[in-house]
């Protein structure tokens, strides 16, 4: 079963729909006290990185959420739900994030060539060997709406390469990150049709995956 | 890099699709569900519901109607039409709607952009501006579907929408519009250059070649189209093919 965090941001439903659609069994999760019986975690996020985090306090979700990341279950986090993996954020000064993964997420800057939001659609280029991410989906392009990312430069100095996408607007961006069983893409995978849905399926694959293995194929 | 928008628009009343593809194929052409399925298996990269329900009792319909299609279409969705209130901003957000276009209500009274924004975000909330060219040379803002001028200029309006957070403009040019013979170049650049969040132009599309000037020479981060699709003139895929072909940077 995977749980869909439910702590107050916002309309969850385009994520149970996708679930719906895909036949993926999920349900929404309001409190830690829920979270025992799930093998995955779907993290969607929106609105501003202060109210995001305030609502985690709130619900209870930031040690629990932290633990399950550091025992290494299951986790995916949609858009804010990337964001607030970081330590802070520009939009939100003085506002602690979960801090499991290092730096500051920026602002976009507008130029008379950049438009912030970003709004629409634009290319993902996976960058790790081994990658979570499905190779059929390198380069293809996914539904984005956001005015805030994580710099490249968040990525130095740290043991573990958890940068699983790149996307280009302006510069370089850190679009979707990747390590152990923790995934989180800056786009909206429930809006980005068919290759989006692929994204979710290939998630609860994994969980799946991991609560049956499959012996290997000895030949 | 990001791609340019393709998004059809659907006119919505009482629930029913009035203007919309014509597809052979579908059983019941008034159905939204139906209509928003055939424009996704074409590669819409968006979908706008325009209604234009005359009662305000049958505009929960569009709610409704909303609900349904995100149940079966996974692309972002926009309702405009109506939209008079935070309250009706909500109530379209909660139904799974991405984007709430407000027009006339904006006008009224310009706080609701302030207030629709600061609550839900700058990134659902477009601001549609109708704008006709004026003797001055500029452009004057009209309201209830391009019959009412108002005092203001279309530029510094769509200035003032971004200040208050707006996070994207919807504009169409009331001369351009229904002629078939092309957008508002003029004023699609214009406001395009005016302000730092994606412009949308709608009115006057007749040909693919439209569609590319309005995103090159234009400027516009998208095109809004009704009659080019719904008559069959072209298929969204053709669309994008052309476009690509002009070297634009387009998702297939």
């Amino acid at each position: 079963m995977i749980g869909v965090l439910d702590y107050g941001m916002g309309n969850l439903g385009s994520v149970l729909n996708t679930c719906r659609k895909l036949e993926i069994p999920a349900k929404l999760i309001s409190s830690p006290e829920g979270m025992e019986d799930l093998h995955g975690i779907l993290m969607p996020g929106q609105g501003a990185f202060r109210d995001c985090m305030s609502h985690l306090r709130d619900h209870g979700f930031v040690d629990p959420l932290c633990a399950w990341v550091a025992e290494n279950r299951p986790f995916f986090g949609i858009c804010m739900g990337l964001q607030v993996l970081f330590e802070d954020s520009e939009e939100s000064p003085g506002v602690d994030g979960l801090g499991i993964l290092p730096g500051t997420v920026r602002r976009f800057k507008p130029s008379d060539t950049l438009k912030v939001p970003q709004m629409g659609w634009n290319r993902v280029r996976w960058t790790q060997k081994q990658s979570f991410f499905p190779e059929a989906l390198h380069d293809r392009h996914f539904y984005f709406v956001h005015s805030y990312y994580v710099p490249i430069t968040n990525v130095e100095g740290t043991d573990v390469d958890w940068a699983g996408g790149i996307t280009s607007y302006g510069i370089d961006y850190v679009s979707a990150i990747s390590f152990g069983e923790c995934h989180a893409v800056q786009f909206h995978p429930e809006k980005s049709q068919r290759d989006g849905l692929a994204l979710i399926r290939a998630f609860a694959d994994r969980v799946n995956h991991l609560q049956n293995p499959q012996p290997e194929n000895p030949s | 890099m990001l791609a340019k928008r393709i998004i059809p628009c659907l006119d919505i009343r009482d629930g029913r699709v009035v203007k919309g593809v014509n597809f052979v194929d579908l059983i019941d052409a008034g159905d939204p569900v139906e209509q928003a399925r055939a424009y996704e298996a074409q590669g819409a990269d968006e979908l706008t519901f325009l209604d234009i329900t005359a009662s305000h009792e049958a505009r929960d319909t569009v709610g409704e109607l909303v609900k349904r299609v995100g149940e079966q279409v996974f692309m972002p969705m926009t309702v405009g039409g109506g939209i008079r209130t935070a309250a009706d901003v909500r109530r379209m957000l909660n139904a799974g709607a991405d984007k709430v276009s407000i027009n006339t209500a904006a006008l009224l009274d310009p706080g609701i952009i302030d207030e629709a924004s600061a609550f839900y975000g700058c990134q659902c909330i477009i601001v549609a501006i109708d704008a006709r060219r004026n003797d001055r040379g500029g452009w004057t803002v009209y309201t209830h579907g391009g019959r009412k001028p108002t005092e203001r200029d279309a530029i510094a309006w769509a200035r003032e929408v971004v200040d208050r957070g707006a996070g994207e403009i919807l504009l169409t040019s009331m001369d351009a519009d229904g002629t078939k013979d092309g957008y508002d170049l003029e004023l699609t650049r214009t406001v395009a250059e005016a302000v730092s969040v994606p412009v949308i132009a709608s009115g006057g599309a007749g040909t693919l070649e439209h569609l590319a000037e309005a995103l090159t020479i234009g400027k516009a981060d998208a095109v809004l189209a009704a009659s080019i699709f719904h008559f069959g003139t072209f298929t969204i895929g053709e669309a994008k093919a052309y476009l690509r072909e002009k070297g634009l940077e387009i998702r297939i």
